[in-house]
């Protein structure tokens, strides 16, 4: 039988800590990141040039329809080579996540903006605002709103989509509990306290997002 | 401007969807001060009209004019601008059937949204005008409401107040009436008699017969994309002179509705 013994965890709380900080941390960036790239390619796709709406349509499948490992892979060794910039291993993770992020959320709020009754834009014109007024004034704000669980929960698969980046040597919490594990020859240990982390935040907030949009479809 | 040039002009428009022609050869003039009553069966191109004057349907053809503000259209003239438009829409409030109240913002916001982010009023300036215009329609009280606690006779009226804050030239209205339970119409239509007392040029697309005799002093019977008949309120709907206009009053001399 194996004899499970948490305490060993002791001696390693900072550097996992440490991990949690940095996963945080990039998933608080990569939100961000990746909510200013799905809102520029949200926009693109809603607008009268065919150009945009082609590339941004062209960069939000791209990003879809491939690995986020291979992703991370690429932005850091290909991307250089092709580009000539040279990245470091976080520049290209926080890159490559809010490139994966923003083309889901390009796709959330390309859908929150069109749910706007055209009533809504129609009364804003005749308000004499311009279309670029009404979008932040009136359309924006109600489509956020009704949007914000969806948006919420691709930042919940974000977070866990961070772990990822420990391939690229950037010291996250899974990073960390490797390193943990293999210095303490105690993975299972390691690797549950990892879980048992992840799974205290998320889980409250998913809850959280759930309550959320229960509230909403009474609202309607 | 002189007292004899006519608010709103407008010759030879065009409008077409796809295939279907929905305004042909449309000339209208309405007075600085005058209320035309706009009526027609339904897919005439009431609402089509309406919304060209105010540019929120482009025109295929002809010219536009509102004040000192006129737009051409045509093959050879270039689309206006984007932001020309908008300017020109500031001369023009316009009240819809479906109010379009924005639900994300109080009464008061919605009434000095447009004062302050169009027109670059302060906060202050704009909230006392939008205060006075509320007053007005009889809504000064509810200024902090949100607008999905408000019966549809209390929406019409802050959408009217909405328009008014912009201190446009024109006010038009599109079957404002229309989706209002009927003991809410009574409310609506007299804070709408009582804008066009004031002085205010007004283009009133209405089912409401009765009111339209009231208190508009033209009608224009329009069916199928033409104006069919043009004249004075009470000649009109009292002694109508073509077919298409004696048809479409006695359905509602038989009190039916012509929905
Ligand atoms: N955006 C549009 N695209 C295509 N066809 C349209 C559009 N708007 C209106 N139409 C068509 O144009 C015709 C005139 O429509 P309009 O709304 O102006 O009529 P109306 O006189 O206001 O009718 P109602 O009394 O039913 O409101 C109708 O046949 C309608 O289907
Ligand atoms: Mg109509």
């Amino acid at each position: 039988m194996y004899e499970w013994d948490f305490s060993i965890l002791w001696g390693y709380r900072w550097l996992l800590l440490q991990g949690l900080g940095v996963t945080v941390a990039f998933t608080a960036a990569t939100v961000v990141g990746g909510l200013a790239i799905g809102m520029t390619a949200a926009i693109c796709l809603l607008s009268r040039f065919r150009i945009l709406r082609g590339f941004a349509l062209g960069f939000i499948e791209v990003f879809r329809c491939t690995p986020v490992l291979v992703q991370l892979i690429w932005c850091y060794y290909a991307l250089p080579m092709i580009a000539g910039i040279e990245m470091t291993p976080i520049t290209a993770s926080l890159l490559a996540l809010s490139c994966y992020g923003g083309s889901f959320y390009a796709e959330i709020i390309r859908g929150g903006i069109v749910s706007i009754d055209p009533g809504q834009s129609e009364a804003a014109s005749a308000l004499g605002m311009t279309p670029a007024l009404a979008m932040r004034r009136i359309i924006l704000p109600q489509a956020l709103r009704r949007m914000l669980p969806a948006l919420m929960n691709q930042s919940i698969l974000q977070f866990k989509n961070t772990s990822l980046v420990s391939v690229l040597a950037v010291p996250d919490l899974v990073y960390q509990g490797q390193i943990a594990a293999h210095d303490s020859f105690r993975p299972l240990e390691t690797y549950s306290a990892v879980a048992v982390a992840y799974f205290m935040i998320l889980f409250p907030l998913t809850l959280y997002v759930r309550r959320r949009e229960r509230r909403l479809g009474e609202a309607r | 401007m002189t007292a004899k040039t006519p608010m709103i002009e407008i010759s030879r428009l065009r409008k077409c969807f796809g295939q279907l022609e929905v305004l042909k050869d449309i000339n209208l003039q309405v007075e600085q001060g005058g209320v035309v009553a706009l009526l027609g069966p339904s897919g005439s191109g009431k609402s089509t009209l309406l919304r060209c004057i105010n540019l929120l349907v482009t025109p295929d053809d002809g010219t536009i004019r509102v004040g000192e503000a006129s737009f051409q259209f045509g093959k050879s003239v270039q689309q206006p601008k984007t932001r020309s438009l908008a300017a020109f829409r500031t001369r023009t409030g316009m009240v819809f059937q479906s109010f379009n109240l924005f639900p994300h913002m109080s009464v008061l916001g919605n009434v000095i949204e447009a004062p302050i982010h169009v027109k670059g009023l302060d906060r202050k300036t704009a909230t006392d005008q939008a205060m006075a215009q509320l007053e007005k329609v009889g809504l000064a009280d509810r200024a902090s409401q949100m607008p999905d606690t408000l019966s549809g006779g209390q929406k019409q009226r802050v959408a009217i107040a909405r328009a008014l804050a912009m201190e446009p030239e024109v006010m038009l209205f599109d079957e404002v009436t229309s989706a209002l339970d009927p003991e809410l119409v009574g409310e609506v239509l007299q804070a709408m008699q009582k804008l066009a007392a004031d002085g205010m040029t007004m283009v009133i697309v209405t089912h409401e017969i009765t009111f339209a005799r009231d208190v508009a002093d033209r009608v224009v019977f329009m069916r199928d994309g033409y104006v069919v008949e043009e004249g004075p309120a009470r000649e009109v709907i009292d002694t109508p002179r073509m077919d298409a206009t004696k048809t479409f009053l006695s359905h509602f001399h038989k009190g039916a509705s012509p929905r």
